[in-house]
């Protein structure tokens, strides 16, 4: 089992879901005795939840759409191809 | 086109201004329009999508570029947002809806954006979009170690930014070194 320094410095690792299994159970086992590293464990997984959330709720511009599907008809930029 | 609305955004995240955002999305399904001979079944249309946008990005980003590309962040500590706020998260239902509230979109949007490109792309792709190590790695055209290194760097100057963000709206105390959390030991 990992001890506390251990796990928090993989924890970005961990999150990322990119630790052997190995790794990752040690953490794992680790995380279930730790409320300390839990919780700071569970900060970044949330925070990261929230980042997403916020970072890919943009309104797209009407008319990007049909733009780009007219693009696919016709000759956009004259090198004698389609598109 | 079931991608668009996220490309959209992260256009946006990567250029900073919608017209180039909405260019840089028109420019991306017209090359994978014309090279969609080169995409194999099986792989990842989405994945795909992103390697073409990332790749645009980055080679019209660098060819603009008139001072040498920013590879470089100032150093911060690590945990440094979580040994600030984190303890925030005890006192409500859970620490999701602190953070939530803690900051704006505008603000988290804003956090990083301002990170420079060579931290900014490898953030978005792995903290928004999900990729893997490797996925980031073939889409930057960069080593797995170096996007691991810029994703921890530029994760921690973000969480710093937004602290900072929170702190200048007053919702947290300035300079409380009290507030910091002793790191956790052995």
């Amino acid at each position: 089992m990992a001890d506390c320094n251990e796990t928090i410095r993989e924890l970005e690792t961990f999150l990322d879901g990119a630790l052997s299994e190995d790794g990752h159970q040690a953490i794992h086992a680790h995380l279930e005795g730790c409320p300390d590293c839990l919780q700071a464990f569970d900060f970044h997984a949330e925070l990261r939840a929230v980042i997403a959330a916020k970072c890919r709720n943009d309104e797209m511009p009407p008319g990007l759409l049909s733009r780009i599907e007219k693009c696919f008809n016709e000759d956009f930029d004259g090198d004698g191809q389609i598109g | 086109m079931q991608y668009a609305p996220q490309l959209y955004s992260a256009a946006l995240r990567m250029t900073r201004n919608s017209s180039d955002a909405e260019d840089l999305v028109q420019e991306t399904y017209l090359r994978g329009y014309r090279s969609f001979t080169g995409f194999e079944d099986g792989t990842n249309l989405r994945a795909w999508l992103f390697r073409i946008m990332t790749n645009q990005y980055i080679n019209t980003y660098r060819a603009k570029q008139r001072r040498p590309i920013e590879t470089d962040l100032a150093d911060v500590e690590d945990l440094y947002l979580y040994r600030r706020v984190g303890n925030l998260g005890a006192l409500s239902r859970s620490a999701e809806d602190t953070l939530l509230n803690l900051f704006t979109d505008e603000e988290v949007k804003n956090a990083l954006e301002e990170l420079p490109e060579a931290f900014r792309v490898p953030v978005l792709l792995a903290d928004v979009e999900g990729f893997s190590y490797k996925e980031i790695a073939e889409m930057t055209d960069v080593p797995i170690g170096t996007v691991m290194s810029r994703l921890h760097r530029g994760r921690k100057a973000m969480h710093k930014k937004l602290y900072d963000f929170a702190e200048q709206r007053g919702l947290i105390a300035a300079g409380d070194d009290e507030q910091v959390k002793e790191p956790t030991n052995g």
